[in-house]
């Protein structure tokens, strides 16, 4: 093994974990705010996904410059799925956390069902993209743009969460909401808009990650079941709830991921990554970064 | 002739219920503007449930809750503080892992304006200058007294109308006890009006103008501080004489 090969491996590593990390941000930032995993999370990226490929399709504008769209029609997407199911769910009176989670996993199976319906099981690639299948070289390490591209997005994107949460009223009143959204109402603010724009936020990131990943990925309906899984392992891995956590912790599964090909085959890429998540679960339980 | 002016708060035959349980039973009560009202009785007697229910954090079974005239009775919370109510919880509910900073920042949080943010921040830290020196402090680790100065801090910051107060002496050391009761009167000397829930009756009355006891949900005594204080069933069942 050269020193050109561990230098790659973790170059390719640290582009897919930052984008692994956008794809995962939005799962932890809605779970932290109120208890409440979204099993639907892969769908929204897959829904991104294919959003991003009819579009390029009807416009020829390039997906890259699309992708503020998505962030909004994410956001739509995700402030529905708030207000109009997950609002009710909290309300059950017995069996919140199963009611919580039903609600979310029935979200998902009702979406993958109709991509399925709708855009049939095919695999789809968005066509003539500027940035599709173009690499750069440095000193003999390639870097795909498009991951590329998609990793100084992800830096982008975590960038403005940052400001967003240390320096607006917003983000203070999110991180209210999120210590005891039962004691908002005292100053005034109201739970249940908080909560909208929280799950608009967590979805808006995982259409901003579906975006760049329509680049250079196959999308089909099944796809974001696959990605959702890696999301998962990275948000344990970070801390239930953590943002930043989820940041350092996809770092931390793209490196691991491009390690574990150096050494196995392809078709077992994950298995270092589960090895890590079980690992961080037995060693330290609530992640990185959390707090329980 | 002239139309007197309606009280601040004006509450009518409040009944509240958990869960079928009725908690606080027909409930009226007054508070003109620049009082302060005390609010006593045994545990038990209904008092937090009063406050919850005027504060919006618990809908009332019927009975309405007026501010200068107009009914918010039923209404949620987050609009009640909007309305001009602001309210300290028994147990503080402070953002327990926020800065003191931000949680006073939290309690301006329907202000845009500078003027009107910077302004009862100075009000409360001329009222609880130790707060100005523990602004960086997570609210979770200053001691119960400073964390109960710091709830009534947050919600001067809504720069409210009417200021309602639960037990703001409960599990504070009596040095501390004494400060708050104090900042109690320099904030109606300042133009808020109080609403205060307290189980030291003899402390409390000595800073209201007027108070009411309650009992298993229900006003039995009611008027003046001192005619409470010389009321024979007060002194017999809270002050021991
Ligand atoms: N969340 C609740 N669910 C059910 N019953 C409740 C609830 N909160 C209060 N109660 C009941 O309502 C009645 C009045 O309670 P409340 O807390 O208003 O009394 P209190 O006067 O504030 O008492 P304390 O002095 O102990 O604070 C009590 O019988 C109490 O058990
Ligand atoms: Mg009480």
């Amino acid at each position: 093994m050269t020193l050109q090969t561990v230098v790659q491996v973790i170059a390719s590593g640290l582009l897919m974990g930052l984008i692994y990390g956008l794809i995962a941000v939005g799962l932890s930032l809605i779970f932290g705010l109120m208890d409440v995993v979204n099993f639907a999370h892969g769908e929204m990226l897959m829904l991104a996904m294919y959003a991003s490929f009819g579009l390029v399709l009807v416009s020829g504008i390039d997906p890259i410059l699309l992708a503020p769209l998505m962030v909004a029609a994410l956001f739509a997407v995700g402030a529905l799925a708030y207000l109009g199911i997950v609002r009710f769910a909290m309300r059950a009176r017995a069996n919140l956390g199963m009611v919580q989670i039903f609600a979310t996993f029935g979200l998902a199976v009702g979406i993958r069902g109709m991509a399925q319906l709708l855009f049939t099981p095919d695999y789809r690639s968005v066509p003539n993209v500027w940035l599709g299948g173009r690499t750069v070289s440095l000193a003999g390490i390639y870097l795909p743009v498009p991951q590329l591209a998609g990793a100084a997005v992800s830096i982008l994107a975590f960038g403005a969460l940052w400001l967003l949460i240390t320096r607006t009223d917003l983000g203070k009143a999110l991180e209210a909401t999120r210590e005891d959204a039962g004691a908002v109402a005292l100053v005034g603010i109201d739970k249940n808009r908080v909560f909208t724009i929280g799950w608009g936020l967590g979805a808006g990131l995982v259409g901003l990650a579906g975006a760049i990943l329509s680049i250079f990925y196959y999308i089909h309906p099944d796809v974001g079941a696959s990605f959702a899984l890696v999301a998962y392992v990275t948000v344990a891995l970070g801390g239930f709830g953590s943002v930043f956590g989820a940041l350092a912790a996809g770092i931390g599964v793209g490196l691991v991921e491009a390690a574990t090909t150096l050494i196995l085959p392809p078709s077992l890429k994950s298995i270092g990554i589960y090895g890590l998540y079980l690992l961080v679960v037995l060693v330290r339980p609530r992640g990185l970064f959390g707090h329980l | 002739m002239l139309l007197e002016a309606p009280p601040l708060l004006e509450v009518r035959d409040l009944t509240t219920a958990y869960q079928g349980l009725v908690a606080i039973s027909g409930i009226s009560l007054d508070v003109a503007e620049g009082e302060i009202v005390a609010v006593a009785g045994a545990n038990g007697a209904g008092k937090s449930t009063l406050l919850k229910t005027i504060a919006g954090s618990e809908r009332p079974r019927s009975g309405t809750v007026k501010l200068d005239g107009r009914n918010i009775g039923g209404t949620a919370g987050h609009l009640i503080t909007a309305a001009g109510i602001a309210y300290v919880p028994e147990n503080r509910r402070l953002f327990p892992r926020l800065s003191v900073a931000d949680n006073l920042r939290l309690g301006s949080y329907l202000f845009r304006g500078k003027p009107d943010r910077e302004e009862p921040l100075e009000r409360v830290f001329r009222l609880f200058p130790r707060l100005n020196e523990r602004l960086s402090q997570r609210a979770e680790t200053l001691s119960g007294g400073e964390q109960q100065m710091l709830a009534i801090s947050r919600a001067l910051m809504t720069r409210p109308r009417l200021l309602m107060l639960d037990e703001p002496s409960q599990g504070i050391a009596p040095k501390l006890v004494d400060e708050i009761f104090d900042a109690v009167i320099a904030i109606r000397a300042a133009g808020t009006t109080v609403l205060i829930v307290e189980q030291r009756l003899s402390e409390v009355l000595a800073i209201a103008d007027r108070g009411y006891v309650l009992q298993t949900g229900r006003v039995v005594i009611q008027g003046s501080a001192k005619d409470i204080l010389d009321h024979t069933d007060v002194r017999k069942a809270y002050l021991g004489v």
